[in-house]
């Protein structure tokens, strides 16, 4: 078992032409994803590196191909679109790499999508989704994850390849690694990644990558404390931050003094949480912890 | 981006909101002119882009022609210390004159999104004048909130209810309702992150205006706001930071001494962080992104280095997609054209580490080469001759 990627996953690339689009599918079928379809609006009949048929529609891709995930590569003032076509196909799970999507845009995803509760949305503005040995959905190095029991989630990309790094070194491998976003609005927020790892039973321990902005981190650890029995490792990033600057990430600011590390990292500890102040810390206080 | 309160009023005015008549002066001679042309008496009030004016004395009130030459000349030029600005303080280099109002009562209104339900969100308060976030922490009952439905946007029940909710009746609540509605549109217009109109006052003949406007837009929309793009004070913001944003890097300066340039925000966050509990203070925020080119990488060091007070520099890259063989001779490269003499450590981790780390080693520069995250810190801790923490 594994979170929101298997081995039944039929991935559709929506933007499969782009130069971004292109690479990341070629890497994702290396690794064993099942790209199943791609779409192109205005490209439908073309072959993809001559084995992965592109549709005009989503639709089409789930009716002909039977697509049942989908990742999104196209730019950021068509990619809030592309997520409701996926949507509205009735994709279950879609994956939007983008950055740099308009917030409003988001904000009418948002509408639109708490109609159609069958879709999971993880990101924008994310690495992806990784089972590792089985599939990938995103731009993540496949090589450094190897199969495990650590469950991952975390709103940055090459932060969580430290954490999975840590972890090899340390002697775990990951059930599934969830990157969840760095924009203010994303469709999986910590908490529903949790509760999704928590249910799993291949998933022993699981690391909780945060950062500054908003309260996502503390609406987590509220959840944890009542339902979680499984050992959480977390780190929030941002701890030097400024006020009032974006670091980076869309969603990384303090703002009028809310979303500070110290107060996500006091409200984490006090749900029991195993905090490190160190990002070089997450693998040994996980080897600690698990003993 | 955020914009001068008389930019705001402007867009403000043409979305049909009430603001006191005004201009804008860039000396005491156009700040007299301007007065005479509205009429007294009127307020000076300084632009910059931070909140407390008034505390720091950059707001005042001038009844005759006099107080406003007096008024003009104190405060064009000076340098503005807010608890927003910082000690350093801001320059002042325009004020705005503007029509007195009549005010009977002040209020707080804001537009914001709401990060815990993804929705925009409108707020109204009895307490205006406060900041706002101080009466979220004593008394948060005092703030009406009221979450929009994407699909239909805010409604004039809504409004009714905010107008209600201040205790307004009247002419007063007819004008309430008004304006929150075209507040929203402008909102909405404009792709904002924030407006807030602290105060809004209700003036003695029943009017709303908005007295104070601040605003703030979403930097991802600014592709579609092209009327927005020259409202931008470039005297407002970091010189580097500029520099770095031209070359599509993501730089935010901070106090101290040692530079660093990683690839990825929470990763580049985690680094200043390991910094300064290692003993250091880190100079700087970078993100060269997930590609970390010989390009991006040389022009991220001329920005740190542009920075006199960094004495070192952290590169700590985690190679996925990109090679860390190839980062290391984009680091090479980049040290040799810029020929500094500042201690690097650079850290590569992921794809080809090893492969890179053996080139640092042979290039015979002085470059320190580190493996892990930890071990990077405490080695640029170490070239200062700092303590190194546990």
């Amino acid at each position: 078992m594994s979170v929101l990627v298997n081995k039944d996953t039929r991935l559709v690339v929506q933007g499969i032409t782009g130069t971004e689009g292109g690479f990341h599918t070629q890497q994702m079928i290396e690794y064993g994803t099942n790209v199943v379809a791609g779409v192109t609006p205005g490209k439908g009949g073309q072959m993809f590196m001559d084995s992965v048929p592109v549709f005009d529609t989503v639709k089409d891709a789930v009716k002909i191909a039977k697509a049942n995930a989908s990742v999104i590569f196209v730019p950021p003032a068509f990619a809030a679109d592309a997520i409701m076509e996926a949507a509205d196909a009735g994709i279950e799970l879609v994956v939007c790499i983008t950055e740099g999507i308009p917030t409003l845009d988001m904000v009418d995803v948002h509408e639109f999508l708490s109609k159609r509760p069958k879709t999971t949305l993880i990101g924008p503005n994310c690495p992806g989704v990784i089972t590792p040995g089985i599939a990938k959905i995103g731009i993540m190095p496949g090589f450094i994850h190897k199969p495990g029991k650590i469950g991952i989630i975390s709103r940055s990309g090459t932060l969580t390849y430290e954490a999975v790094h840590q972890l090899g070194n340390a002697g775990f491998g990951q059930s599934t690694a969830i990157g969840i976003g760095g924009d203010p609005i994303i469709g999986t927020k910590h908490i529903d990644a949790v509760k999704l790892l928590n249910e799993d039973p291949e998933t022993e321990a699981i690391v909780l990558i945060g950062e500054i902005g908003g309260s996502d981190e503390e609406t987590a650890a509220a959840y944890i404390a009542d339902n979680v029995k499984k050992p959480v490792v977390a780190f929030i990033a941002g701890q030097t931050a400024p006020e009032g600057k974006r670091m980076g990430h869309a969603g990384a600011i303090i703002a009028g003094g809310k979303g500070t590390a110290a107060e996500k990292m006091k409200a984490l500890a006090e749900a029991g949480i195993h905090v490190v102040k160190s990002p070089a810390d997450i693998g040994n206080k996980m080897k600690e912890v698990l003993g | 981006m955020k914009i001068h309160e008389y930019q705001a009023k402007e867009i403000l005015k043409s979305y049909g909101v009430p603001v006191p008549q005004g201009k804008v002066a860039f000396s005491v001679k156009e700040a007299e002119q301007a007065a005479q042309e509205i009429g007294l008496p009127v307020v000076v009030k300084a632009q910059i882009h931070a909140g407390g004016r008034g505390k720091g004395g950059g707001v005042k009130f001038a009844p005759t022609a006099q107080d406003v030459s007096q008024y003009a000349s104190d405060i064009l030029g000076m340098t503005l210390i807010t608890h927003q600005t910082g000690p350093e303080g801001r320059l002042v280099k325009k004020v705005w004159i503007e029509e007195a109002s009549n005010i009977k009562h002040e209020y707080y209104a804001g537009i914001v999104l709401d990060r815990a339900t993804s929705k925009v969100t409108f707020m109204v308060s009895t307490e205006g004048g406060m900041e706002i976030e101080k009466v979220a922490e004593e008394t948060p009952e005092k703030i009406i909130k009221v979450g929009v439905d994407a699909s239909v946007g805010l409604q004039a029940f809504q409004a009714r209810e905010m107008a209600f909710a201040l205790g307004l009746s009247g002419a007063a609540f007819k004008n309430a309702v008004k304006f929150f509605l075209a507040l929203y549109k402008a909102y909405m217009g404009t792709d904002a992150s924030l407006f807030e109109i602290n105060p809004l006052v209700v003036t003695q003949e029943g009017d709303v205006i908005a007295l104070d406007a601040k605003a703030d837009f979403d930097n991802n929309a600014m592709y579609r706001q092209k009327t927005l793009t020259p409202l931008r004070d470039l005297d407002e913001e970091e010189p580097l930071e500029i520099e770095a944003g031209q070359s599509g890097l993501n730089y935010i300066k901070l106090d101290g001494n040692i530079g660093c340039m990683v690839n990825g925000a929470g990763l580049a966050m985690g680094t200043m962080d390991i910094i300064k509990l290692t003993g250091g203070e880190p100079a700087n925020f970078l993100d060269v992104g997930g590609s970390a080119s010989a390009e991006t990488v040389e022009q991220g060091f001329r920005i740190i280095l542009s920075d006199k007070n960094v004495k070192a520099v952290l590169i700590n890259i985690f190679g996925g997609i990109v090679r860390c063989d190839r980062v290391a001779n984009g680091v090479i490269q980049a040290i040799k054209n810029i020929n500094t003499q500042v201690p690097i450590v650079v850290r590569l981790q992921g794809t080809n580490a090893e492969e890179g780390k053996k080139l640092l080693e042979e290039s015979g520069m002085n470059i320190i080469a580190a493996t892990e995250l930890k071990d990077s810190a405490e080695k640029v801790v170490a070239t200062l001759g700092q303590t190194v923490g546990k």
